[in-house]
């Protein structure tokens, strides 16, 4: 099942306004990627750690979610060093790491988990029903949020067909090997889910003009910005600052 | 025509999907005003493509069709049509696509210009008629089948259509559920087309039974006489194998 599992009606930044959230976590994200120097990096990577604490997430969730994407950085960590010009630092059989190919790895490494982190923290922990909200009411154009939004609903229900179709084989008896057989049968399942996915966006868009649609998308949710809301925007806006600061003078 | 004032009317309707064997042939129809209608007919018999085919979301190659007496032609008579007719999907999935229940229910009223707190009390209180509360917040995709049947009734209801069309409202609801909806479509006083497989709902709810053969509509009978016949059967069997007990068959 695909799931929300940082959605969480306990922490503490439920209850802030999500568009302050989104907002802090892209300026957040801008301020780490165009960042070089490691006195910027580090504590940019604490400073989401932080945001980890205050969130309230089960830290064991947070790990397993990370240890997917650092899986990917694995994969730098082992060309990057090697391939990188610069001033040798070891051997390793007919390979040479370089000093500066293995600061590389570490500043992308730190960059891509202090992101993460901080996205995790501060907009993971909304619904999506929410942040579609959110961005709408943040002037992001309606038809790309409800792009998101609708992609988001139906992906819902590709998987429970995908999965009924994988289930519907599976009870006849179908045992994936490495035969013709297995290959046509999961290009049957895939052309299958295609087919069904387009026919459903028709019924969909059929169901909506039934209700009156007429290409216009309205939004309910309102927001509110309140006091507490103004303290974590000044908190999260010098903690900005600080690190801009740290990288471009210091 | 005569009299008798009809929502829906429907003259000599031809339909067939690209390059198949027409499914509507020379239908006609006609539903009245109050009028609540069922329609049954095998798997396959051209139901939905009827009720598709009101709507204006599938052109016939032939035929008329008439809402509220006038005629309906160009585009912007269907999305006059849609504003009269509500339609229930008979797959839910297809109808609900909001993230949240409330969103979806409220997606209809918006459409018509209501402001969103406007939208926001209809939906509410659309929601308490369905026995609903406390659904507002859930999440569409994530509610079991026959709640998301429900639902849709919801976001069509909100709307205050003048005729509803029902395809098959019932299938995948429990004895509960089904109870509730009867009751609610008897409180409706608007015309409707049910379609549905079940004669023990149509005889609650509907007064004249239709059926669905070989791309026309013909009339079947008033639903009560048509429920008893068809409860009747097994019990006339019954009473061949058993000569001794008349009585029961009377209890009508
Ligand atoms: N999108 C489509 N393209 C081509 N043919 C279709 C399409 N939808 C339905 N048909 C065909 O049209 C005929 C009527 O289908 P329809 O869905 O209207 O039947 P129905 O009476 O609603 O059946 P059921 O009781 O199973 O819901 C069927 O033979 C079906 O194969
Ligand atoms: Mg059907």
């Amino acid at each position: 099942m695909i799931r929300e599992p940082f959605v969480n009606e306990a922490s503490p930044f439920q209850r802030l306004d999500p568009r302050l959230r989104i907002l802090m976590a892209t300026a957040f994200a801008f301020v780490m990627a165009l960042s070089d120097r490691f006195s910027a990096l580090v504590p940019g990577i604490v400073a989401s750690i932080i945001l980890i604490g205050f969130s309230g997430l089960q830290v064991r969730n947070v790990l397993k979610r990370l240890m997917l994407v650092n899986g990917f950085i694995l994969f730098l960590w082992l060309v990057v060093p090697v391939t990188f010009p610069g001033a040798p630092l070891f051997d390793l059989g007919p390979l040479t790491a370089t000093r500066e190919g293995v600061l590389v790895s570490a500043r992308i490494a730190i960059k891509c988990n202090a992101i993460l982190l901080s996205f995790i923290a501060l907009v993971a922990v909304s619904p999506v029903a929410t942040l579609g909200a959110a961005l709408a009411r943040m002037g992001i154009p309606e038809k790309i949020v409800f792009l998101l939004l609708m992609s988001y609903r139906y992906i819902f229900v590709m998987e429970t067909e995908y999965q009924r179709l994988a289930r519907s084989a599976a009870v006849r008896g179908f045992r994936p090997s490495t035969s013709i057989h297995t290959y046509r049968t999961f290009a049957y399942l895939i052309g299958m889910l295609f087919v069904r996915a387009s026919a459903r966006a028709e019924r969909v868009y059929m169901a909506m003009l039934c209700r009156g649609f007429s290409g216009r998308f309205h939004c309910m949710q309102e927001f509110s910005f309140s006091r507490k809301d103004g303290i974590w925007a000044g908190c999260m806006t010098i903690a900005l600052f600080g690190l801009g600061i740290l990288e471009w003078m210091g | 025509m005569d009299g008798l004032s009809s929502i829906i009317e429907l003259e000599h309707i031809c339909f067939g999907y690209d390059a198949g064997p027409p499914v509507l042939d020379d239908l006609s129809f006609l539903l009245g005003e109050g009028e609540k209608a069922g329609l049954i007919g095998y798997n396959g018999s051209g139901k939905t493509t009827l009720l598709h085919v009101i709507m204006g979301l599938l052109t016939p190659s032939r035929g008329t069709i008439r809402v509220l007496g006038k005629k309906i032609e160009t585009k912007k008579d269907f999305l006059e049509v849609r504003r009269t007719i509500g339609l229930v999907f008979q797959n839910a999935d297809d109808q609900l696509f909001s993230p949240t229940v409330l969103e979806d229910v409220a997606f209809g009223p918006l459409n018509l210009g209501k402001s969103p707190k406007e939208a926001r009390t209809m939906a509410m209180e659309t929601l308490e008629r369905l026995n609903l509360e406390g659904f507002e917040n859930r999440i569409t995709h994530r509610l079991s089948g026959g709640e998301k049947k429900l639902v849709s009734l919801a976001t069509v209801l909100v709307m205050q259509p003048k005729a509803l069309l029902l395809d098959e409202p019932t299938t995948g609801l429990d004895e509960d559920a089904r109870t509730r909806i009867t009751s609610l479509l008897n409180d409706l006083d608007i015309s409707m087309v049910i379609v549905s497989h079940e004669y023990d709902f149509l005889a609650g709810t509907v007064q004249r039974v239709y059926s669905m053969k070989d791309g026309r509509i013909q009339f079947d009978g008033e639903a009560e006489i048509l429920h008893v016949h068809v409860h009747r059967h097994p019990v006339i069997e019954h009473r061949h194998s058993r000569e001794g007990e008349q009585g029961k068959s009377h209890s009508r």
